[in-house]
Formats: C-alpha cells, structure tokens, sequence
C-alpha cells in the first residue's frame, strides 16, 4: 500500500535514460511513505535490462517478457494486473511520446488519479505535485486529495538512479488477451538527412513563431550569413513547411550544442529546450520578459526582434 | 462514417500579466482555439472532403464562452457541434483529464464515432491526457501522437505514424473504432473562409450537461493550491537600451565568442 511502482522505457534494444529518473524520483516518494521502489520492466531484452536497472534504492523489479519493442496494449494489461497485485500507492511513469501512450489509460483502468509531466513532488500534507502551467509561463502546484495517483515524470527532472542496487528480480506472470492488442506495430523511420547537419554546427541562428511570415525569414538567412551561423528553427517553422524537418531543435528534433544558440522569436517550450539547453552560451531575442526561454538563456534582449537583427546584422556587415 | 473532434479553447498569457490567487485575470489571457485541436479538425476535415458520407462532430467541455472558438471549428468545415458545461465544472479548480473523458465519452456513446480524433495536447494545460483516457473510457483503440494519418475505413484500419523523440516514427496499425491524438505538422491547417464564417453561424451547436449525460461528477481528485510565476535560477544578463545598443552589446559579446564571418 504505500509502496511505488515505476515503469521502465527502452526502444530498439536501449533503455532510455528516463528509465533511470524515474526510479530516483519512485525512491523520494517511497522514502516519505516508507514503502517499497517497485520497478516494471516490459518486452524486450528484460533480464538485461532488469540488470542494468538493479540499482540502488530499487527493492524488487518485475520483468514481463512479451515482443521486443513497446505496445500499448501489452503495457496497459501488464500495469493494470500488476498493480492489482502489489497495490502501490503511487505509479510513476515517464513523460515521454510512449508514456503518453499507456499512462493515461492505465489510469482510468486502475482509477488513480493522473498528474502529468511532474517536476517535482511533495509528500508533506497528502501528495502535491508541481508542474508548469501556461505554457511554462506559471509554476503550480496540484493537491492530489485520493491516497493513490499515477505522476508522469518529466525527463530530465531528476538525476539519473546509481549504485549497485540489490533488488530481487521476479518474473511476473501476467495474462495478455491478445483479442484486446487492435493496434500493431509495424516499424520505425528516421526523418531523412538534409544537406545541413545543424548539430555539428558551431553557431547556430534559430528561428521560433516570433517571425510570423515566411517572407519575414529572409532577415534571420541576412544574420546568419553575416554571423557565418547555420539557420535551425522551432517546431512551429518546420509544421509550416517553411524550413525542412533536418532544421528542427528539439524533443521530437534534433539535439545540438554549439557554441552559441541565437533563440529569436523562440519562447523556450520545454519539447524545445530538450534540443538546445547543451548549448554554451544561449543568447534570446524575445520582446516578451516572462518568456521561458529567459530561465535557460545567458544574454537576452527583450525587444522586438524585427528591429534588433536587422540591427545585428548591420554590426557585421 | 462518423468522426468526432474534441475541441477546447486554451489560454495563453499576455507578455505582461499578473496572478490573482490560483489563477491570470481574465484580463491577461487570450482565449482561442488549442493549437493541436485545430490540427485534428483539419485532419478531420479533410477525410471527410476525400471519402463518402462522413460527418464531423465536434465535443467541447467548455463554458457558453467557449462557442466562439467551437464556431471556429464549425467554420472550417465541421458539420455540427456539442458543447457540454455545468456552472459546477466552473467551481472544479482543474478539471482533471479523467473527468473530462468522462464526459466527452458519454456524448461518444451517442454519437457512435468511428474514430476521434483529440489534440496531443492542450496549450495552457498541458496535460496531455485525455484523448488517450477518453479511449480507455470507451473502450475504442487508439494512438497518441500521431502526424501521419491513412485511413482504411473500408478494412477498419488506421495506419499512423507516431512521432517518437528524436527524429524517430513508429508506424502502427489501429483497428477502428479508435481515438488519435493529433500532433501538429500533420496537416496544413486551413482558414476559414467567408463563406464557412457564414455557414458556422447557423450550424447545430447543442449544449448538454453533465445531467443529462447521466454523468455524475465527484469531488475532484486534483486541486490547485498555487499558481506562481517560477523563480528563475537563471542568471540571464539583459542588454538594455535601443536596438542599435543593445544589437552592438550583442556583437561585442559574439566577436569575444570567436563569431565572425
Ligand atoms: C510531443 C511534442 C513534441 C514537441 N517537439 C518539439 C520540438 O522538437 N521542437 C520544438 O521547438 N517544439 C516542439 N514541440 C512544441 C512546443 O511545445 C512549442 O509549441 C514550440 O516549441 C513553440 O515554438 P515557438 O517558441 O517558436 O513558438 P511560441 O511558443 O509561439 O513562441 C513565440 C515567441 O516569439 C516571441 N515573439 C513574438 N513576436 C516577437 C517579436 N516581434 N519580437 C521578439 N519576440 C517575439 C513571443 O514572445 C513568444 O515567446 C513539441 C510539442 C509536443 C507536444
């Protein structure tokens, strides 16, 4: 009853490192209720996986050996059996494209309340959770009033688990209808290389909403030509088809760390920080104060943007 | 065939705004249509342009303030309309993603849709929760994160691309009846044109509750107990002045970073 329950993450044969952060985070609410870390590795290699994942503070690890790569309907039955049989109090599942995929249906199956994308958890007076609001703009925090919930993680929140650990691994016996999988997988893609590769450049001029117009991006092609930067984008750039998908920074783009990241127009969503926060010096042009981007930006200019890179240009021309 | 389109409105703080307790004044916020929803509706939207006899219902679990942006959806091409409210969802501090696929599933449960179609997620919210628990609800199939769409309605077949991180798509197939959550960059959202503008106004727009829906709501589970503005731990250095200042301070800075052409 007071124990927590976490759930593990690989794709094509690697764990991902959120599977990591969501046992420190199972370990700080397990040390407030006194229970026990329980940890759900599903499909693929899980003896492997279960022994990369035996950890410290980790106290028993439940391995369902099914398919190699994640199924919704695998991991909804498994949760909602296992859970049935251990009873923990909290489930803590990553927020991630795949946890977004089960959590919100094991939820309703178990009938736990669901708080999503968790950046940080207090278990003084009954559970309160703190996620952003607003767009990142606002920090809250959420009273969970039933003893039990199901908290999504955001990747990237807590430290990574480490440490030999000394779990007892089981394998737990579950009973998946097949008749209830109506969705298969079929295979991966990998978005197609471009001409630029925008994670090995060393300056990077990267372009968010802020443009408006596609017209209006001649003025960012103007500074990077002048800087010498390469031109990357925010995901609203790439959905308009104004720049091709190899330009994107981001969760669902790519990772760069150059020397010096230009966010213009860019309010600094969290799927777009993910991309860019390795970066050594960021530096943002955004007229608006409360903007995101300022939490992880080193230099900013709030002003408008329409009058600043002309002018930042001309400095270089 | 039937398709049925969760739509909600999302508000999005002004550059300056100020917290009154648990929540922005209104005066701070602008409301519109989620930015997701609006993909979902074009997705929408356009197979039912490419295949016979479909009909495009939007659900929205929204207050009378609302319709302005489910006319939106109305506009570009949805045939009709349902907005469910009670004033006592008003008093819910945060309406959590149960509850609200508690309700849309019960108008599903009406209308029989052969799939839905939600956005990923909400703007403001962010929870990115209730098309997922609306399928659980129902018992349909379903897929989150979805920026590909071919439907087999003849086969009852889905087949999708699901955006993983980092470049990656997963291709699945979803038997119908289904629920997919909508990633934006699916589709080229349209505008609504004068005459869809027109049309919206005299579309059918029922608004149901809770009540009748036969839907009883608890006590929510989730409450709001503070709403700040995050202390930022950044120890971001602002250049100040006009734009030719602060654009020579910004050169300075990128020459001594070893950035020239
Ligand atoms: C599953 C998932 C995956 C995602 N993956 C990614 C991803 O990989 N990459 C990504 O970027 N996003 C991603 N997103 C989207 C992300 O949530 C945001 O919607 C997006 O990053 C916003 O882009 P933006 O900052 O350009 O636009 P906005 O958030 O609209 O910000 C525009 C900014 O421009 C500023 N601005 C406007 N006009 C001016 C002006 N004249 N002068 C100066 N500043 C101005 C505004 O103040 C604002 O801050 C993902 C979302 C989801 C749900």
């Amino acid at each position: 009853m007071s124990d927590v329950l976490a759930v593990a993450e690989h794709r094509r044969g690697e764990l991902r490192d959120v599977s990591f952060e969501v046992i420190t985070a199972s370990r700080e609410l397990a040390d407030a209720t006194g229970g026990d870390v329980h940890l759900a590795v599903i499909s693929g290699d899980v003896d492997g996986f279960a022994d990369e994942l035996n950890l410290d503070g980790v106290d028993l690890i439940h391995t369902v050996e099914h398919g190699d790569e994640f199924n919704h309907g695998v991991y909804t039955q498994t949760l909602t059996q296992l859970v049935d049989d251990c009873g923990p109090q909290y489930v803590v599942t990553p927020h991630t494209v795949n946890g977004l995929d089960y959590a919100p249906a094991v939820a309703q199956k178990i009938d736990y309340p669901l708080v999503t994308d968790a950046i940080g958890v207090d278990t003084n007076d009954g559970l309160t959770i703190t996620r952003e609001l607003y767009n990142g703009k606002t920090e809250a925090t959420v009273a969970v009033s039933s003893d039990h919930a199901l908290v999504t993680v955001r990747p990237g929140e807590w430290p990574p688990a480490e440490g030999d650990g000394s779990a007892t691994i089981e394998a737990f016996d579950v009973t998946i209808d097949e008749a209830a999988v109506r969705s298969t997988v079929k295979g991966f893609e990998e978005v197609g290389a471009g001409d630029v590769d925008i994670s090995e450049a060393d300056v990077l001029v990267s372009v968010g909403r802020g443009i408006q117009e596609e017209e209006n991006l001649d003025i960012i092609f103007d500074l990077a030509e002048a800087l010498d930067a390469t031109v990357s984008a925010s995901r609203p750039i790439v959905d308009n088809g104004w720049l091709p998908q190899d330009r994107q920074v981001g969760q669902s783009g790519k990772k760069v760390t150059p020397d010096v990241y230009l966010a213009i127009g860019i309010s600094g969503a969290v799927q777009h920080v993910a991309g860019m926060k390795g970066a050594d010096t960021i530096v943002a042009i955004n007229d608006d104060p409360s903007a995101p981007i300022y939490d992880i930006a080193d230099y900013g200019i709030v002003d408008d943007l329409f009058d600043v890179v002309p002018a930042l240009t001309e400095q270089f021309g | 065939m039937k398709l049925l389109v969760t739509v909600s409105e999302t508000a999005e703080a002004d550059d300056e705004f100020e917290i009154d307790g648990l929540s922005i004044d209104d005066r701070y916020l602008t409301f519109d249509l989620n930015e997701w929803d609006n993909y979902a509706i074009e997705e929408a939207v356009q197979v039912s342009e490419s295949n016979d006899d479909v009909e495009v219902v939007t659900v929205t679990v929204g207050p009378e303030r609302t319709e302005e942006t489910i006319r939106q959806g109305l506009a570009k091409g949805a045939d009709r309309a349902i907005r469910v409210w009670d004033d006592d969802l008003a008093d819910v501090g945060l309406l959590d993603s149960g509850t609200k696929a508690r309700l849309i599933a019960a108008v599903a449960q009406e209308e029989e849709p052969d799939l839905i179609l939600s956005g990923v997620q909400s703007g403001d919210m962010a929870f990115a929760a209730t098309g997922v628990a609306l399928a659980a609800d129902l018992g349909y199939e379903w897929a989150a994160v979805v920026n590909e769409l071919d439907l087999d309605a003849e086969n009852g077949v889905a087949h999708v691309h699901r955006e993983l991180e980092g470049g990656v798509v997963e291709l699945t197939d979803v038997e119908l009846p289904a629920v997919l959550t909508i990633q934006t960059g699916i589709n080229e959202p349209r505008y609504a044109s004068l005459r869809g503008i027109r049309q919206a106004q005299t579309k059918p727009l029922d608004v149901t509750t809770p009540d009748e829906l036969g839907v009883t709501l608890g006590e929510s589970a989730l409450s709001l107990t503070s709403l700040a503005e995050p202390e930022t731990e950044s120890d971001v250095e602002f250049f100040e002045g006009g734009a030719d200042d602060t654009a020579g301070k910004l050169a300075t800075l990128l020459r001594d970073k070893g950035v020239d052409a």
